[in-house]
């Protein structure tokens, strides 16, 4: 059995008298690019919204943030920071990679089964309710940062 | 709300071109915005990327997950990755959905420490110097 968080989700509103949440539902068939060359060979982007950042960045907020911080790929670990609203983060915060896999990747570099992590990799905080605001603001933002990033393929990380 | 977030930027890069894997351990927000790609691992929330503190099943799991860009042909395929949550069995029995209820959320940074908050103040502070200078 798989957790059905939407039903979930729809149970516990309605019991604190809030509206359903209108989820999106994308029934088209999404886009899809086919690799272009091995993963040996791969130029790795990722892109993670568990709330991660860096000590010394400016942490995000709860309200519907839509910003993003950038993150080099040879950040030291310890370094790393986790705030979001929606999940247990005891685990997050004891080891960043259950939701940042950038030691898990660095290993798989280092072994040679995908090519290069890019220079820089981009965290957010993903309990943003407005979807208009992820798809006009934050999701072109991205985009545009991992063309400029010249990724052959990008990982998304959510919580 | 993330797998969402997470599945709408999966498919505006991957219509610039940029070929997209979603990791996911809520399957049915993740069917529901249909990405172009995406793995499920059956975990609690919170361990996407893997068990803390356990790297050999992290590795394992990422290249499992990674390996999907080549295995995968058919757009909007969510595959289930062969692991399981190596802790509690029963992890689903004393499942508690999170209050994540609507209220009011406050748009000041949330640190992780007190330590965090000092350092991004000062930078803060720092910056706002740099640029009077400019």
């Amino acid at each position: 059995m798989t957790i059905d968080y939407i039903k979930n989700l729809t149970t516990l509103y309605s019991s604190l008298g809030y509206r359903p949440y209108q989820w999106i539902e994308n029934p088209d068939p999404p886009p899809f690019i086919a690799l272009k060359k091995p993963l040996s060979q791969i130029r790795l982007g990722l892109i993670a919204s568990g709330g991660i950042y860096v000590t010394g960045q400016t942490a995000f907020h709860y309200k519907d943030d839509a910003s993003f911080r950038t993150i080099a790929k040879d950040v030291k670990t310890e370094d790393l920071r986790v705030t979001h609203f929606a999940y247990d983060l005891t685990d997050a915060r004891k080891d960043p990679n259950s939701v940042f896999p950038i030691d898990t990747l660095r290993h798989l570099v280092g072994e040679g089964f995908i090519g290069e992590l890019a220079d820089h990799l981009f965290t957010f905080m993903g309990g943003i309710y407005s979807a208009r605001k992820v798809q006009d603001d934050l999701a072109p933002r991205l985009t545009q940062h991992l063309i400029d990033e010249k990724v052959d393929a990008v990982l998304l990380v959510p919580v | 709300m993330c797998h969402q977030s997470v599945g709408l930027i999966a498919r505006q890069a991957e219509a610039a071109g940029i070929p997209t894997l979603c990791m996911a351990s809520a399957r049915d927000i993740i069917m529901s915005v249909n990405p172009p790609r995406a793995v499920f691992l059956d975990y609690p929330l919170g361990h996407t990327a893997g068990p803390p503190d356990r790297p050999e099943i992290q590795i394992q799991i990422l290249r499992h997950a990674i390996g999907a860009f080549v295995r995968m042909n058919t757009p909007g395929t969510v595959e289930t990755l062969p692991f399981s949550w190596p802790d509690n069995p029963d992890w689903k029995k004393s499942f508690d959905m999170l209050k994540d209820d609507r209220t009011e959320r406050v748009d000041t940074p949330q640190y992780q420490t007190e330590e965090d908050r000092l350092r991004a103040e000062t930078r803060e502070k720092i910056n706002m110097i740099d640029d009077g200078d400019a």
